[in-house]
């Protein structure tokens, strides 16, 4: 079953084409890569994707949905999470917070009935509780909830910040350079972690990374973007022997010698 | 300790203000009661602020405006037939507020019910903007709104102002209603709600990938925040007894503005203290504009040195403790009971040794 579609998606910035007649079909639960040079368009697919930038041409379905245009907190709510290339957490709310509020978008008491702490509020708050606390243990954070997110090191904020896109229940999880800064053992139990998670939390995942060990060892399917266009798709080995890839990557003379 | 200890707790907490506000009504003399009316409607204005800038993050200078609002709807709706029959001097007023006179609690609740309604027009368009942009924006409607206020004579009595609004002000009204405030505050910002608010603070694009509807919650902070300024400006309106269109300028937003920052952005407790500190400094820094004489040298009669006192006390704030006067200290009987404890447990240490 196709779970995200894209078709033939462009993005142009005034002159400049940022994203060009992109095309993607995502099937439900797999792990799919997205890889290119610096500047290819990558983050911008994914902006496009949750809403933050409404692409020019063209649309997005998610579940035969047409998605396009609308806001990031409806696409959040449609069921589809992200992460940050430059992680971006409430620094100066506890790590418990983080998550709750990933959890708040389901909430359905109102302003009204929270202020004056009507047991209905009150039973919802504590399963919202009683699940964030859940999921930080499933996610090796729990000891540290009532610690400020600012405060954790980098790896950790990493992980906080996909529990904390998990806390709002999606189908889909767009990871934006999980790997960025990270050393091999880091990045090698990263690869082990994404695993997990796709199994345990039943999600497809969609990431972007620029470090080929992870991207190798964890998608079963990669996409190749240069200045905005797709130059190639297929499975790992196909990918990695692709002479339009390594010219991409490495330069021309490379592809020749 | 428990949900119901902390509930007596709070319990004895209010019964002790209303005995100190029973004594101070009775006892205390005019002038002390009038500085803690305006320590209560500044505690009223202040922590309102800060549920805007403090834990919203959306810097606003329209307070006044909203104060203005508030002020007005109550002075005219609390005003005697016969009283109004006397000031309108330029024009007479229009009906039906020429024969309205309600009692004062209906209308300082339809102030405030004012200004949210003006909180949510203006806020829809203006809360798009970020930053310096959005103060400027609300800063520009305050003004709108006193300009309103000096040019439709025939409802605010123009320039002139109002004169003679009933002083129904009283520490029970103050006190009851900065109570009620931040009461209402502290709920929402403790609830999945605050929580949002805060993380639109935080990170704005985070908060929006991760469900938050910036507008809707934005705009919601900016009302609450506008409807108990509207009953703060009522509180006011009918302490002073006479408003006019200037009594509303940008200075009164920026006095909200120095007790909210000194008191710490996103901490009540500290705001509660600012706003007495404030209000006691002010009027007890008096003398210093009569002109004093140091060792070697003497100071003329400056109006308006107070204010510099305040300047160098933002300046140190903003310098020295930028988290307000009480860093990160929020009061709770928890963290009373945890600094008991440490207390305790400091002094048994001593005795051993």
């Amino acid at each position: 079953m196709t779970l995200l579609k894209l078709n033939n998606v462009t993005m142009r910035f005034g002159g400049l084409t940022a994203v060009d007649s992109f095309k993607l079909a995502l099937k439900k639960g797999e792990i799919l890569g997205l890889i290119g040079p610096n500047g290819a368009g990558k983050t911008t697919v994914f902006n496009m994707i949750t809403g933050i930038y409404s692409p020019t041409k063209n649309s997005i379905y998610f579940r035969d949905e047409n998605i396009t245009g609308l806001k990031p907190d409806i696409i959040a709510k449609k069921g589809i999470a992200r992460t940050f290339q430059n992680i971006r957490l409430l620094d100066n709310l506890t790590v418990l917070d983080n998550v709750m509020i990933g959890v708040h978008l389901h909430l359905k008491s109102s302003l009204f009935s929270a202020i004056l702490r009507l047991p209905g509020y009150v039973r919802e708050e504590k399963s919202l509780y009683t699940k964030s606390i859940n999921l930080l243990e499933r996610v090796e954070l729990g000891d540290f909830a009532y610690e400020k997110a600012g405060s954790l090191p980098y790896g950790k904020q990493r992980k906080l910040e996909i529990a904390r896109a998990l806390a709002t229940n999606p189908e889909l999880l767009l990871l934006d350079e999980p790997a960025a800064g990270m050393n091999p053992q880091e990045s090698q139990e990263l690869v082990n972690f994404i695993r997990q998670l796709r199994d345990q939390f039943n999600v497809t995942i969609f990431l972007i990374e620029h470090d080929m060990k992870v991207v190798m060892g964890l998608c079963e399917r990669i996409l190749v973007l240069d200045y905005g266009v797709t130059i190639a798709e297929g499975i790992p080995q196909e990918i990695q022997n692709n002479p339009e890839v390594i010219k991409a990557y490495l330069g021309v003379d490379v592809v020749n010698a | 300790m428990n949900k119901k200890k902390e509930q007596l707790l709070t319990l004895i907490f209010v019964i002790l203000l209303a005995a100190l506000i029973w004594l101070a009504q009775n006892y205390f003399d005019k002038y002390l009661i009038r500085i803690l009316n305006l320590g209560f409607i500044y505690v009223i204005l202040a922590v309102s602020l800060n549920l805007l800038f403090g834990f919203t993050g959306q810097f606003s200078l329209g307070h006044a405006g909203f104060m203005a609002i508030g002020a007005y709807t109550t002075s005219l709706l609390i005003l005697p037939v016969s009283q109004k029959e006397m000031i309108y001097l330029i024009e007479p007023i229009i009906w039906p507020l020429s024969i309205l006179e309600i009692p004062f609690i209906i209308a300082l609740l339809l102030g405030g019910l004012f200004a949210a309604i003006a909180a949510i027009l203006i806020g829809l368009p203006v809360l798009r903007l970020r930053g310096d942009y959005l103060g400027i924006a609300t800063l520009g409607f305050a003004e709108i709104i006193r300009v309103i206020a000096n040019n439709i004579p025939q409802v605010t009595n123009g320039a002139l102002g109002l004169k003679g609004v009933p002083e129904y002000t009283n520490l029970w009204w103050s006190a009851g209603f900065a109570v009620v405030t931040v009461f209402v505050i502290k709920r929402l910002i403790s609830s999945s709600y605050g929580r949002a608010l805060m993380a639109i603070r935080e990170n704005e694009i985070a908060a929006e990938t991760i469900g938050v509807n910036l507008t809707y919650h934005k705009v919601m902070s900016f009302t609450i925040s506008a409807f108990f300024a509207g009953i703060g400006g009522g509180l006011l309106a009918s302490l002073l007894t006479t408003i006019d269109p200037r009594t509303f300028m940008m200075f009164l937003t920026f006095n909200v503005l120095i007790v909210v920052v000194i008191g710490g952005l996103g901490n009540l407790t500290g705001t509660i203290i600012s706003a007495f500190l404030f209000n006691f400094t002010l009027e007890y820094l008096r003398p210093i504009e009569n002109g004093f004489s140091l060792i070697f040298f003497s100071v003329p009669k400056i109006p308006g040195l107070r204010m510099v006192v305040f300047s160098i006390a933002l300046l140190l704030v903003i310098l020295f403790k930028q988290k307000g006067i009480l860093g990160e200290f929020e009061f709770s009987w928890q963290r009373i009971a945890q600094i008991k404890n440490s207390l305790i447990s400091r002094t048994s240490e001593g005795g051993e040794l």
